[in-house]
């Protein structure tokens, strides 16, 4: 009887005095590899730190505290508005391409047209293939002489850009790979707002003479809108961590064009010796997310409909 | 109640569990309290000299087909000092500095280890690293010696070196009919060749240098610049001379375009288009002798590469480095040392041909000069008369990510090279401060 359960309502104190013991191991975990370093590089950032010594030493944050000095630095210096420039640029590709993309892939898997089951089996291999063996099978695809998309591009008589070699067109580059290894993930997500439409719905439209342009914006996009909201979180909390097809296909250039947040943390921090600038740039990149993710919480009430 | 008692059971046994899983780390931590040591653990500074020591090394060059050579060389070591124990750990490229900064900085770091020159300085001057001291290291080359000095104090022995040369396609000169190029070169002499053989085809390359940091700032050597003033107090990277060098590796890229740019090479390797015959010269590593011995079928030779006010050539050394905080430093230098400069691992390594031992004793580097191809491998040796060693400084990696670039930009087109030297000038000195 699962109303009787229910009534008993959440966890009182001896469910919670049960519950404790088997949810300590996997709290001490989150503790021990979560919260604990995440409070330690806010301490970080607050030093000079260059990585090597030893931080534990006695008296080493009394003398390599600098206060505020590390975000001072990045906040008045022109290399996080040109980063936050390119992210933006990305985002701005990538969000909209990514949810066209998924959206189509969604409807794909989901009608009952032949070769739909052939689709079935491929349409996820993006997203299982490593982004290691992605960038590199892409790079040589986008090769600007000899690689498979400007000789694809040039049987239609167009010319294809440098791509990763060209300033101009190197994020355009990340963006497509992105989305093709991406929209696998996000289109699963997106079926699963599909399919639990009621079918009924469109039976009505239909009586009422809606074509399937009219169905698909007027029911489908309102009613699978929480799935689409969840999509858009995901998926900007990613664009902002944009690391390994950059470091991979491009190493943030050409002349910087690809350089991103992630990945002028991991410079700084790895390859320079500064560590506690790195933890600083880590901690905006944090607020950021943070302030773009309530946004879109907060702008939510007005389109995401729950009501299916 | 019996089911909470069960619970708690169930998940102090995943609590165990969980420990054990850090074992080490706990363990680590409660041994000196629980068994003190009859001696107190400063006094282990200098084991005597008789009593078995163990230390850890941590190296990248042996891995990825050396393995078996470093462990050769230990075994005859130990031969030697029976007393001492070496724990080599051979760790790949990719992973080996990250994981090292974060033992370094958790003081789990290896009692010795190797760096490359671009970490060397920063680890020596952030108090890494601890000056050799009590052995003989009189056998090595000077000049590799100096790259691992700071302030009169010996921080780093030169594990190996290996240099660059002028590799050329003789049959592609043959076919040009044109001189093959001679030790005393110029880069003029050079230019006039690579036109020749640019002309033999739409897909022959005449010369491949690219303008990356490494091959710029020897460049600028031999244009007589230099990307610091001599006390290194300032950056002087938009110089003159400067700009001349890069001016001329940006032309053949761009202007004769006897030197293919990114599109062209269509993301073909250097080595890969030297061996496919299409390219007449570059300058590059003599560890690539093995791999063009089996990939070529024509005929290569090398010299040592042109100049321009003076010849210049790269030379590149990893240095063995005894960690700071050890407490087996003398067992380490012993190791270190031997390592380096005795005969016997000399020996293994030429005959492993993995790459050369910096030793003064020619005579055990004449094994080498045996070998063909290339035919002139004098050439190796009468390069070393004109090497120059990288620009050390603190923030070297920041300052060649910067300079490269803006160098990329240009050799793109997309900067012209006074902008390029001047943008890399004012963002080095923004970002880093020389002492």
């Amino acid at each position: 009887m699962p109303q009787k359960a229910n009534r008993r309502g959440g966890p009182k104190k001896d469910g919670l005095l049960t519950a404790a013991p088997f949810l300590l191991p996997s709290l001490l975990g989150l503790l021990v590899f979560s919260l604990l370093p995440l409070l330690v590089s806010a301490l970080i950032s607050f030093t000079d730190w260059n990585g090597l010594d030893q931080l534990l030493a006695p008296g080493f944050l009394q003398e390599h505290f600098i206060g505020l000095e590390n975000y001072k630095n990045i906040l008045s210096g022109a290399e996080l508005w040109k980063v936050l420039g390119n992210t933006g640029a990305y985002i701005i590709m990538y969000i909209p391409l990514m949810l066209a993309a998924s959206l189509l892939e969604a409807y794909l898997l989901s009608s009952t047209r032949r070769g739909v089951s052939a689709f079935r089996v491929v349409y996820y291999l993006p997203v299982l293939t490593s982004w290691v063996a992605a960038s590199l099978i892409w790079t040589s695809v986008l090769s600007p002489q000899y690689g498979a998309m400007n000789n694809l591009l040039a049987l239609f008589g167009i010319q294809g850009p440098g791509w990763l070699l060209d300033e101009k067109w190197a994020m355009a580059a990340i963006v497509l790979v992105s989305v093709w290894k991406d929209a696998g993930f996000f289109g699963l997500i997106l079926l699963s707002g599909m399919v639990g439409i009621n079918k009924s719905y469109y039976e009505a439209a239909s009586l009422d003479g809606a074509g399937a342009w009219k169905k698909f914006w007027r029911i489908t996009v309102p009613l699978m809108s929480p799935a689409i909201f969840y999509v858009l979180i995901v998926a900007l909390i990613n664009a902002f961590q944009l690391f390994p097809q950059v470091m991979i296909m491009t190493d943030g250039g050409p002349n910087g064009a690809t350089q991103v947040m992630v990945e002028r943390i991991y410079r700084y921090g790895f390859r320079y010796f500064r560590m506690g600038y790195a933890a600083a740039f880590s901690w905006i990149l944090f607020v950021i997310i943070m302030a773009c993710t309530a946004i879109q919480m907060k702008a939510q009430k007005r389109w995401v409909n729950y009501d299916a | 109640m019996k089911k909470h008692l069960s619970a708690i059971l169930a998940s102090a046994l995943a609590l165990v569990l969980l420990m054990s899983a850090c074992g080490p780390a706990a363990s680590d931590l409660t041994k000196s309290p629980d068994n003190p040591d009859p001696k107190p653990s400063q006094q282990q500074d200098t084991p005597p000299a008789d009593q078995p020591v163990t230390i850890t090394y941590s190296n990248y060059n042996a891995s990825g087909g050396n393995e078996e050579t470093l462990q050769k060389m230990y075994e005859a070591f130990h031969e030697e000092y029976p007393n001492i124990t070496v724990e080599i750990e051979t760790i790949a490229y990719n992973d080996y500095f990250t994981q090292l900064q974060t033992r370094v900085s958790g003081g789990t770091a290896p009692d010795c280890y190797e760096l490359n020159i671009e970490n060397f300085a920063a680890y020596a001057n952030k108090g890494a690293l601890a000056e050799i001291t009590g052995v003989d290291f009189s056998g090595l080359d000077e000049t590799s010696l100096n790259a691992f000095n700071v302030d009169g104090k010996q921080y780093g022995l030169p594990g190996k070196f290996s240099n660059v040369v002028l590799f050329y396609n003789k049959d592609l000169f043959d076919q040009a009919k044109i001189d093959y190029p001679t030790a005393d070169w110029t880069q003029d002499d050079l230019q006039k060749a690579a036109e020749a053989i640019r002309a033999l085809g739409d897909d022959i390359y005449g010369y491949y240098q690219p303008l990356t940091y490494n091959e710029f700032y020897k460049v600028v050597a031999q244009f007589g610049g230099s990307l610091l003033n001599a006390d290194k107090t300032e950056f002087t990277i938009n110089a003159p001379e400067n700009v001349a060098a890069a001016q001329m590796m940006a032309d053949r890229i761009l202007v004769s375009n006897v030197q293919p740019n990114e599109v062209q090479m269509g993301g073909i390797g250097d080595w890969d288009l030297f061996m496919s015959g299409r390219l007449g010269m570059m300058p590059t590593g003599i560890w690539a002798f093995n791999t063009f011995a089996e990939g070529c079928k024509f005929d290569w030779d090398i010299t040592v590469e042109p100049g321009k006010e003076q010849k210049a050539t790269h030379f590149f050394s990893d240095a063995c480095v005894i960690n700071n905080a050890s407490d087996k430093k003398e067992a380490a230098a012993t190791w270190i040392t031997w390592l380096t400069s005795s005969d016997k691992a000399a020996a293994i390594r030429i005959e492993a041909g993995w790459d050369l031992p910096a030793i003064k004793d020619q005579s055990t580097l004449s094994a080498y000069l045996d070998i063909t191809p290339p035919a002139n491998r004098q050439a190796v040796f009468d390069s070393l008369n004109y090497l120059v060693v990288p620009p050390v400084i603190e923030d070297y990696s920041l300052m060649s990510d910067i300079i490269g670039q803006k160098l990329s930009a240009a050799a793109a087109g997309t900067l012209t090279v006074q902008e390029a030297l001047d943008q890399a000038q004012s963002e080095c000195q923004a970002q880093i401060s020389l002492k």
